[in-house]
């Protein structure tokens, strides 16, 4: 298999590491070699968070190379544009969740929001293919990873690495009732496209 | 769900997908480590993590944080004076507050062994620089280890330790930010608890131990004598890796940064050779050599300083090689992390032909707004600084520190104009006080700072009778680097732990005024601010708030989500954006039409923005 890279970002809190560790003990269940890097330190302080994660057998570093990854997974709308603008190839693939956290110029009013579409325009451009996850107001905030997890695997976007795969490694990860209510997100998720 | 504490302790050998900080846990605990010391800092405060995930009547070690790096690291020697095998670790900057005590190790015969793990920072992700502490290893003739990943952070630790038990000599392992953070699977040996004896050992004839006079140049003299030993040794265990590619060209490198060269090197059509360093200080002589004379060309690829590339050029002038080397290019090959793309750039100016370009050509967009981090909502640190930039007036100074209210710097309070280190800003703020009666000072501090290295500037400043004001940041935990507890929290790492009052050890030291409100509390924030940078001599305030993002955590676990937000009330809100202009806080968003609108996601609901509102628009 061709190395596989993805990009995920996301703001402080928002849950991208616990994404992150879900795909790579996915791709692990999966039978594939995997290696990962997430950002920690200021993170929590609603800075950037990101995460590296490259499935194969030829993959070295970590980190991806500028404009290598294959999918970039964001959970907040600038992210999603920043995520794509660093690190998606031209032609690959972007799913965001469709929800905004204002970064400090945009609510200081020196700077302008990016709206969805000033970012289909940006991806259309670069012939990429985005797949919107929409909040619907149901959801805790704390979820929303689990629903762009859902979408990811509902449309089959990271080859080889199946929904029972995904089930496995968020029983490596989680249990009780945590367990419970993001299985029944990810189970009950209504697929996007 | 997979139990990291039982993971840890398992007998048989296993495999698992881990970060570096946690590999380096379970290769303590297979190597017998008994004692384990530090200061948070990041990247390291995940060893800390992984340490916690064993219920500490099951920890095969004794683990503590002390109030800084300097005393970890003695904390950990003089274990180790009794035959512990002991360890301390702590972020690249910690080495600078340890360095009186960790320069003086080397000398030293330590009989149970001793490893310092160093958390390097390249790239300054979470650090104040991106300093290069290998020359702390040439500063004190310390053997150094550089991993690449998980698997060889595991690896060199086990190396490390031994070498060390061996020699009775301190080693020091390098880690950098990704290879901490770094995860991949790793296979783990079995562990073998051995049997304990925990006699204490000390013993003076092991010495000497006070390095006095005459005793200095023996000491020394072994600690070189030392890195010839430790070169052998390193040939012994094959720790070097060697890529052959039957190539004229060669590379000579060490730790992530060969990960990066294989990376970019993959789709080469002609790969030179590779020598990956294992150790770093004392560069291994005989290999280089070797290496250089098998080659016509060899280029030095290393992050941050060139340490190699001086010593390499050194051995090959001696040698009188006419091997053609080349390290850095410029002043950009010293500066950030040696990430995949920096590194095609590096090999591009010495062998223009050798990688492809890489996928972007185009400079980022900065159509994107930044997003800097800040302080949460519900932050008592907001309260503070929004509350006392309404009463300093505009030519005062204030100076900053290291916390989370470091991040004031940013729009819209701008306080904390200079920041430097831990423990700084009160010594700095003397200074700025001398010969200065018309602009009023006005340091920062955080709780866990005033013991890490808080104390002696304030001490000074009572000394010296400098006239300024402190204000103490208290929340009761070290915050930014992620809800350690510290002297004042009521609890250490392992057990509860009497709180050391901040008040009671002001006092003690005779500071005479001594103001103090909760943050929340704004107005009187105000009131005692404005009084005490009237008064001509040193004062403090104690400004306090639990740290919320903590407390909100802590909620959660046993309320669930929060319900509790603020609203506000769109017929009083008149658009005069006191709340998102000037108290900031990031529940509040701006609308198209210049309304503000709470967002639910990240309002804790605390109301600390109720009393900044003029039009009284914000409500619970
Ligand atoms: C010498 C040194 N050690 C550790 C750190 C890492 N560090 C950065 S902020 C911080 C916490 C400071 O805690 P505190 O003073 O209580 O302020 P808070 O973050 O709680 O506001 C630490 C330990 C550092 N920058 N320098």
């Amino acid at each position: 298999m061709k190395p596989f890279n993805i990009y995920l970002c996301g703001v402080g809190g928002q849950g991208t590491g616990l994404l992150s560790e879900i795909l790579l003990r996915g791709a692990d269940h999966a039978g594939l070699q995997a290696k990962a890097v997430d950002t920690h330190g200021l993170a929590q302080r609603g800075g950037v968070v990101v995460s590296h994660l490259r499935i194969g057998k030829k993959i070295y570093s970590p980190m991806i190379p500028a404009r290598e990854a294959d999918l970039v997974v964001a959970l907040e709308r600038h992210e999603a544009l920043r995520g794509a603008d660093t690190a998606l190839r031209d032609g690959g693939c972007l799913v965001y969740f469709n929800t905004v956290l204002q970064p400090l110029g945009v609510r200081l009013g020196s700077d302008r929001e990016v709206s969805e579409n000033f970012l289909n325009r940006n991806c259309k451009v670069r012939n990429i293919k985005v797949y919107i996850v929409e909040n619907g107001g149901l959801m805790e905030p704390k979820m929303q990873n689990i629903a762009v997890l859902a979408n990811i695997d509902k449309n089959n976007l990271i080859p080889l690495v199946k929904t029972r795969h995904l089930i496995q490694a968020m029983e490596d990860l989680m249990t009780g009732p945590m367990l419970e209510k993001n299985m029944a997100i990810f189970k009950n998720s209504p697929l996007t496209v | 769900m997979k139990n990291m504490g039982d993971m840890l302790l398992r007998k048989p050998g296993f495999q698992e997908i881990v970060m570096g900080n946690t590999a380096l846990v379970r290769a303590m605990v297979e190597s017998g480590t008994r004692v384990i010391t530090s200061y948070p800092g990041s990247p390291t405060p995940e060893i800390a993590a992984a340490i916690q995930t064993i219920p500490e009547d099951e920890r095969p070690f004794y683990f503590e944080f002390s109030t800084n790096e300097k005393v970890a690291t003695e904390v950990a020697f003089g274990a180790a004076l009794n035959g512990h095998l002991s360890t301390v670790f702590f972020k690249s900057v910690g080495i600078n507050v340890a360095a009186d005590t960790f320069v003086q190790l080397s000398l030293l015969n330590i009989i149970g062994g001793m490893v310092v793990v160093l958390g390097d920072d390249p790239g300054a992700n979470s650090s104040q620089n991106e300093q290069d502490n290998r020359h702390f290893a040439y500063l004190s003739y310390t053997p150094m280890l550089e991993p690449a990943s998980p698997t060889e952070v595991y690896r060199y630790y086990k190396e490390a330790a031994a070498l060390s038990q061996k020699l009775g000599k301190v080693i020091i392992l390098r880690l950098t930010t990704h290879v901490c953070h770094a995860k991949e699977k790793v296979t783990f040996a079995e562990w073998i608890p051995r049997k304990e004896d925990y006699t204490p050992k000390f013993n003076s004839k092991n010495g000497p131990y006070i390095p006095l006079a005459s005793a200095v140049y023996p000491m020394k003299k072994r600690a070189l004598r030392q890195l010839g030993e430790v070169e052998t040794w390193i040939e012994q265990r094959r720790l070097n890796t060697l890529v052959e590619n039957n190539s004229t060209l060669g590379i000579i490198t060490s730790g992530l940064t060969y990960l990066s060269l294989l990376e970019i090197l993959e789709e080469a059509p002609e790969k030179p050779d590779i020598l990956k360093l294992a150790m770093v200080y004392p560069v291994p002589e005989r290999t280089i050599i070797k290496f250089l004379k098998s080659h016509d060309e060899v280029k030095i690829v290393e992050e941050l300083d060139d340490e190699l590339e001086r010593s390499i050029k050194a051995i090959a002038y001696d040698q009188h090689l006419t091997t053609r080397i080349t390290g850095k290019s410029d002043i950009d090959d010293w500066i950030g992390e040696y990430t995949p793309d920096k590194v095609r750039q590096i090999l591009k100016k010495t062998w223009p032909g050798l990688v492809a370009d890489g996928k972007r050509l185009d400079p980022p967009s900065d159509d994107i707004p930044l997003r800097p981090p800040q302080m949460c909502p519900g932050c008592g640190h907001r309260s503070a600084f929004h509350a006392i930039g309404e009463v300093l007036a505009k030519e005062d100074i204030t100076v900053a520190d290291i916390g989370c209210h470091t991040l004031g710097y940013h729009k819209p309070y701008n306080m904390g104009e200079i920041m430097v280190c831990m423990g700084s800003s009160a010594g700095i703020g003397s200074g700025l006080s001398l010969f200065n009666s018309s602009r009023k000072v006005v340091a920062f501090l955080g709780d866990s700072t005033f013991f890490h290295a808080g104390l002696p500037g304030i001490v000074n400043a009572l000394f010296n009778k400098h006239n300024l004001t402190l204000i103490l940041m208290e929340n009761g935990t070290t915050a930014m680097t992620g809800h350690q507890d510290h002297p004042a929290s009521g609890r250490n790492f392992n057990e509860i732990s009497e709180a050391i009052p901040i008040r009671q050890v002001l006092e003690g030291f005779g500071v005479k005024s001594i103001f103090e409100t909760d943050t929340y509390d704004q107005e009187k924030l105000r009131t005692l601010v404005k009084e005490a940078i009237n008064e001509k001599q040193f004062n403090v305030v104690i400004a306090k708030h639990p740290c919320m993002l903590l407390f909100a955590k802590k909620q959660r676990k046993v309320k669930g989500e929060n319900p509790f937000h603020v609203k506000i009330d769109q017929k009083s809100c008149d658009k005069i954006h006191t709340c998102i202009e000037k108290f900031g806080c990031p529940s509040f968003t701006r609308n198209s039409d210049g309304m503000i609108s709470v967002n639910n996601e990240l309002c804790i609901g605390d109301g600390s923005c109720i009393q900044t509102c003029p039009r009284k628009a914000i409500t619970r």
